[in-house]
């Protein structure tokens, strides 16, 4: 029988689909590394939604990462590209494992507001501080090498390009294994039943650490090659409503493979490109739509239905958000 | 005989309901015991306390020769106590194979990140608990999918799987069919054995008491009441009374 959904298929499709619109239209780059950005913060955000938990803050890592290579960047020019966006990841990941210990005492709106909070006040005095962050004009950053060597423009793009969809398979491939890991299982066990994670000697706490790390680290990356394909950086790389966008994209991908995550930032991506060329204007009012209709016909996202829809199905969970209604009669 | 798990003054109350009330307890190596008392005794209560599920007010608790009092769960554990719950607490979400698994892989300490987690179980083991609780047909279903008896079994399978010194049952066999409650309690008993695994049970039904216990601990508000062989505890006028309500 044939497969309608087969991941290695559509991961082979969807990755040369980006190489050949890239080289075929200069101007789709920027675009479709954007989008590669967004599906790898997004797996990050897809890591907490697993544990049953939503951040409405994420945003502030990619911030994070993305400041460090602007400082990093202006301070020392001479810098290579791959060293800027290593720095960043560990900024973001040292400010992940330090809120972390705060953040993962507490569940669901809590967390979400929590993780919110801290990033509106970083949010806010990055905008305040001009003269070491630009205010909200941001930071420029020049174009540094790339593994020592100097590009033009389109050559820093296309080599951008390359580079972010290899990171994002690699990522891809890395998270769902971790998904799939004992690590990762106890994680999702954390929605459904932390006391019994407790009564096997485990800590739920140090668990959803473990995940919240792993979390702020994806960001951080989307947020370095996101401020280096832009050039620029300015505060709205950390705003609640990118967040909130990361947070949308994985409600749309689905959780339950990796792949959701680019799946949710491609269809992101494609309304907003399409609304921006043909609806000025309402794209939100598009967006929205968009995601009434997933959350009414498969709350488990387009990753949820395509798996369902293939002979892959193996025994479906319920929607990683929990029942949609008063269903959850269930307390321990 | 080592105590494996001893009490000394244990009190705890809520709001006005004493639920434990003053308990000095001791369990010995080997001992299979069965706690029976009423509706509300304390009998969950004073298996919360002794996990560090809550704290005592007042007492100390011992396992193992550790002073554990106010203890998370998860360190008490950690020195080889393994409970299941009178309302199962499994995952869900996750199959019946997978949570036995997960139980296992917690079991190593180290959770891996990488590595998948039925590949960093033993299997055959985990084959062999599914079996033990007659869950193998069912391994590869959602745990939600279970009736309430054989959730039940997965959660004390779950537990079973940490290798515990000690396992406490808290009404292994409610929810299970009275036809089916002597084979699952034979079957689990044996596998006790097998492990030597001490063990402490909560149960209702007097012949499971009789033919399962070497020993049988009456709870009445708080309290132990009667305290001793089977026998001699279920004849005792106080239990008779307060508990079977046959004198
Ligand atoms: N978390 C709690 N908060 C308030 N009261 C509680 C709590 N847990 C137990 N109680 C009360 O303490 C008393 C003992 O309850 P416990 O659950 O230990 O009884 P039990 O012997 O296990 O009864 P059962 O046979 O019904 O399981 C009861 O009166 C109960 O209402
Ligand atoms: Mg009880």
């Amino acid at each position: 029988m044939a497969r309608l959904f087969d991941i290695r298929i559509l991961t082979i499709a969807g990755s040369l689909l980006c190489l050949i619109l890239g080289l075929a239209f200069p101007w789709s780059k920027t675009p479709i590394i954007v989008g590669l950005c967004f599906g790898i913060a997004t797996l990050g955000v897809a890591a907490m939604v697993r544990a049953g938990q939503v951040s409405f803050g994420h945003a502030m890592y990619a911030c994070i990462a993305g400041y460090t290579v602007a400082f990093l960047a202006r301070a020392w020019p001479q810098l290579d590209g791959l060293l800027l966006i290593l720095a960043g990841v560990g900024a973001s990941l040292f400010a992940g494992a330090i809120v972390g210990v705060f953040v993962v005492r507490y569940r669901g709106i809590f967390f979400g507001m929590l993780n919110l909070a801290i990033s509106m006040v970083l949010y806010s005095v990055i905008g305040k501080f001009y003269a070491i962050t630009g205010g909200t004009d941001g930071l420029r950053i020049n174009r540094p090498t790339l593994l020592g060597i100097e590009f033009e423009r389109a050559g820093f793009e296309t080599v951008l390009l390359v580079g972010t969809l290899l990171a994002a398979i690699g990522l891809g491939i890395l998270v769902q294994r971790y998904f799939q890991s004992a690590s990762g299982e106890a994680l999702a066990g954390i929605k459904t039943n932390e006391t019994r994670l407790e009564y096997l000697g485990l800590s739920a706490r140090r668990v959803l650490w473990d995940g919240y790390l792993f979390s702020a680290g994806l960001v951080g990356l989307s947020g370095a090659l996101f401020a280096l394909v832009q050039g620029l950086v300015t505060p709205d790389i950390g705003s609640w409503l990118r967040s909130g966008e990361f947070v949308f994209i994985a409600i749309l991908g689905g959780s339950g493979h990796a792949i959701g995550a680019f799946l949710g930032a491609a269809v992101f991506e494609l309304v907003k490109l399409f609304a921006a060329a043909y609806m000025t204007g309402i794209w939100q009012m598009l967006l929205g739509i968009t995601l009434i209709v997933v959350i009414l016909v498969a709350p488990e996202g387009i990753v949820g239905l395509l798996m369902k829809k293939s002979a892959l199905a193996t025994p479906r969970r319920k929607s990683p958000w929990g029942t949609r209604r008063e269903e959850n009669k269930w307390t321990p | 005989m080592d105590a494996l798990i001893r009490t000394e003054g244990l009190s705890l109350s809520f709001g006005g309901v004493v639920a434990a009330d003053n308990i000095d307890f001791r369990l010995d190596v080997g001992e299979r015991l069965a706690v029976i008392g009423q509706n509300g005794a304390g009998k969950t209560t004073f298996i919360n306390i002794c996990t560090g599920f809550l704290k005592p007010t007042r007492g100390r608790v011992w396992f193992d020769g550790k002073d554990v009092t106010g203890m998370e769960p998860r360190h008490i554990v950690r020195f080889g106590l393994g409970r299941s719950f009178q309302l199962p607490q499994l995952f869900l979400d996750h199959t019946v194979r997978q949570c036995l698994e997960i139980s296992a892989a917690a079991r190593q300490g180290r959770l891996s990140f990488f590595k998948p987690l039925a590949q960093s179980v033993n299997r055959r083991e985990i084959e062999h608990t599914l079996e033990l609780v007659s869950l193998r047909e069912r391994g590869s279903e959602l745990a939600s999918s279970l009736p309430e008896g054989q959730r039940k079994l997965l959660d004390v399978a779950m537990a079973l799987m940490l290798n515990p010194k000690l396992l406490i049952m808290d009404e292994p066999t409610s929810g299970v069919a009275s036809e089916d409650k002597h084979d699952l309690m034979a079957t689990l008993m044996r596998a006790l054995d097998e492990r030597k695994v001490t063990s402490w049970f909560v149960e209702h039904d007097v012949d499971i008491v009789s033919r399962y216990a070497t020993r049988v601990a009456a709870w009445i508000a708080g309290k132990v009441a009667a305290d001793g062989p089977p026998a001699e505890v279920l004849a005792s006028a106080a239990v008779r009374r307060e508990i079977l309500g046959t004198a």
